[in-house]
């Protein structure tokens, strides 16, 4: 029987796994992936919380997460390739002008 | 215990089945080998490289992008064709705005030349 | 149901207007249009003008205290009076901007929709009574802000000030989601008032604090309070100057207006626990802002860090609670933004080339170039140290009357120590400007920019105005207070 619990310990390791990846990992890449990570996981939670109360507003508002997490994605790969296109680089350590 | 029978069957089926095609080919195909049965198929095109060590264009990634939006915006048209008839004028003005939005984001990629292959 | 849909188009009508005007601007923008600075800036300008119509129409018509679009949407005094606020802002962000543009040589039409679009988000932040609306509209004004923050491609520190604040950004949403869906496991609800109501019977499990803390933690980000602060410097600095600007106080004041309506409305039953994490925050704020900007030598990482230390004054508002706490971060608020958008016009006019025009030391003998932009940056400059007869004066007197009488002395005696500290790095860039002779050629120009410098005038009357007599300006915020009060329905 899968009960609510295993969603949420699902999406908190996969929440603990975005997180710990977006401070760790310098790649643009796969920063990107790891914010994906984190708004899926609460996707998950609101879709658990919703089918266990038996309402859909959770579920609605899971819909609009995934459209905010494309269009989240989209402006990334734009950052990314305008990156690219002038320092041949995807990494972000090599982006560091400024202080801090 | 018998209801697990007709599982057992369909695993051992499932298994058995490539086995045995593998097997039967390799018995009775010739066995003569040259560079080119070896390379990955790729529709009648001479493959430019290996498959895993290819740089491609940044380009794609330009188009995956306009994918990505304009794709994913149509999760809200389902919702709302299901409900059309109880949504009525309301879901339907709505749904009128949210597409002339994205039409004109649609105008704008256009003739800002994003879908042309530069 | 025709009358319901009448109704909340109706009161939607400001935020559609913009939307409409924002596209406008886009299209006309690509194409052969793309070149034409002034008319484009012209366009966006109007599109603002239109919507301050379309919203003085939706409060007429609307009734007062309707939830709209099934208690998503409300346009109450307090919606009202933030909306003021961001078309001020989008309306003096193309004014600064547009010659600007034209002197880097970048196109305009994507900028200005882009600033209108992040306006459009900013206001049904304002409006949203319901988390997912609010959410949505902090989704629609970051990913603006983003691509504006990097709008100068050919800028290598536009591009790292994009990065960070996207990388940065993106987690700070991400974190603030999942505490919604914590806090909506918990409560059943998205909505400010039955998550108020559910508060009332509902456990303190740690699951529900959890929620409480991440969502503080995302909207403390968005205010740009210490410890979550860290990407301020780098992207005010990188971010092309008017955009600086446009970040500082629009996004700003908006993650304000969340701030309260979120906190004091739905989660007022959580008070004991978040105003420790708040009050934390808010001393950080202060002090490390403050000491931060002493050593900084760039103005607009200067201005960063001054702007770091000024959320912390408004946090006070916050914590203070009451209606007079609502009313002085609304009237701060006002009185921020005239005066940062006033400063970093003048770093706009002085930016001659690049980045150039940025340091202290360009600063030096101003006065006797250009006597009269050294007193209108002496006059910003004071009213952001908070020093009477400027707007920046009474802003700070109303949030710490505030804060002393919900309790919080303690907090109040550090935010005077550090408005103290802080004279000492507004005052010495007016040093530099009255007292430093500048060596021939050196120092930066006040370049030739009609449109920045109306913009600049609008700010200054309002810093002067508001000083000098601002009773009306408070009244303003006491009946937006007063009518929305401190708790929702």
């Amino acid at each position: 029987m899968i009960t609510i619990t295993h969603y949420l310990v699902l999406s908190l390791v996969l929440f603990t796994l975005g997180v710990v990846g977006m401070v760790i990992r310098r790649n643009f890449i796969t920063l990107l992936m790891c914010v994906e990570l984190i708004i899926n996981a609460a996707t998950i939670n609101f879709i658990a919380f919703s089918r266990q109360a038996g309402d859909v507003t959770g579920q609605v508002f899971a819909v609009f997460l995934i459209t905010i997490a494309a269009a989240e994605a989209a402006i990334g790969l734009g950052i990314i390739v305008a990156l690219v296109r002038l320092k041949q680089t995807v990494q972000l350590d090599q982006a560091n002008v400024m202080r801090g | 215990m018998a209801e697990y029978i007709p599982i057992l069957v369909f695993t051992a089926v499932a298994f058995s089945f490539p086995i045995i095609t593998i097997l039967i080919s390799k018995a009775i195909r010739a066995g003569r080998f040259d560079p080119v049965k070896a390379e990955p198929y790729e529709c009648g095109i001479v493959p430019a490289s290996e498959a895993f060590d290819t740089r491609f264009s940044i380009r794609y990634y330009l188009i995956a992008v306009l994918f990505v939006v304009f794709d994913v915006e149509t999760v809200f048209l389902y919702p709302w064709a299901v409900m059309f008839k109880k949504l009525e004028l309301f879901g339907f003005i709505e749904m009128l705005v949210f597409l002339g939005i994205l039409v004109a984001a649609y105008i704008y990629a256009w003739r800002r030349g994003a879908l042309k292959w530069v | 149901m025709n009358m319901d849909l009448r109704a909340d188009l109706l009161a939607l009508l400001p935020e559609l207007t913009l939307t409409a005007g924002a596209l406008v601007v886009l299209l006309a923008g690509v194409g052969g249009g793309g070149r034409r600075h002034g008319g484009l800036a012209v366009t966006a300008l109007a599109s603002v003008g239109l919507t301050a119509i379309a919203l003085k129409i939706a409060v007429d018509v609307s009734e007062a205290g309707r939830l709209f679009f099934s208690g998503m949407f409300v346009l109450d005094p307090f919606a009202v009076f933030f909306k003021v606020l961001f078309l001020l802002t989008a309306a003096l962000a193309p004014l600064l901007s547009r010659d600007y543009l034209e002197r880097h040589d970048y196109r305009p039409g994507e900028y200005h929709s882009l600033v209108l679009f992040a306006t459009v988000g900013m206001m049904v932040m304002a409006s949203g009574t319901n988390l997912a609306s609010i959410y949505v509209g902090l989704e629609l004004m970051a990913l603006s802000t983003y691509v504006l923050a990097g709008y100068f491609r050919r800028e290598v520190k536009s591009h790292e000030a994009a990065s960070k604040y996207f990388v940065l950004g993106a987690l700070s949403s991400g974190v603030l989601v999942y505490g919604l869906s914590l806090l909506f496991g918990e409560l059943g609800s998205l909505d400010l008032a039955a998550m108020a109501a559910a508060l009332g019977g509902a456990e303190r499990t740690p699951t529900l604090l959890t929620g409480m803390a991440l969502l503080a933690c995302g909207f403390l980000f968005k205010v740009a309070a210490v410890p979550f602060h860290m990407w301020t410097p780098d992207v005010y600095e990188g971010a092309p100057t008017p955009i600086t600007a446009f970040l500082s106080v629009g996004p700003k004041a908006a993650a304000f207006a969340i701030f309260l309506r979120v906190f004091l409305g739905g989660l007022e039953g959580l008070t004991p626990y978040w105003v420790w994490l708040v009050g934390g925050s808010a001393a950080l704020t202060m002090i490390w802002g403050n000491l931060a900007a002493l050593t900084q030598d760039n103005v607009k990482r200067m201005l960063a860090y001054s702007s770091i230390a000024h959320a912390g004054y408004a946090l006070l508002g916050l914590l203070a609670g009451s209606e007079l706490g609502v009313q002085s971060v609304l009237f701060y608020m006002l009185v921020y933004l005239v005066s940062n958008l006033g400063a970093f016009g003048f770093v706009i006019l002085l930016e001659s080339r690049g980045y150039a025009g940025e340091t202290v030391a360009d600063y030096a003998g101003l006065a006797r170039r250009q006597p009269l932009a050294a007193f209108g940056m002496l006059v910003f400059l004071l009213s952001l140290g908070g020093i009477p007869p400027t707007a920046g004066f009474m802003g700070k007197l109303y949030v710490f009357a505030a804060a002393v009488n919900a309790g919080f002395v303690w907090l109040v005696v550090v935010a005077v120590v550090m408005s103290a500290v802080s004279l000492y790095y507004y005052l010495r860039i007016a040093m530099q400007m009255y007292l430093r002779e500048g060596q021939e050629g050196e120092g930066a120009e006040v370049l030739a920019a009609p449109w920045t410098a109306r913009a600049i005038g609008v700010c200054g009357v309002f810093v002067g105005i508001i000083g000098v007599y601002p009773a009306p300006f408070a009244a303003a915020a006491r009946t937006t207070a007063a009518l929305i009060g401190v708790t929702l329905p």
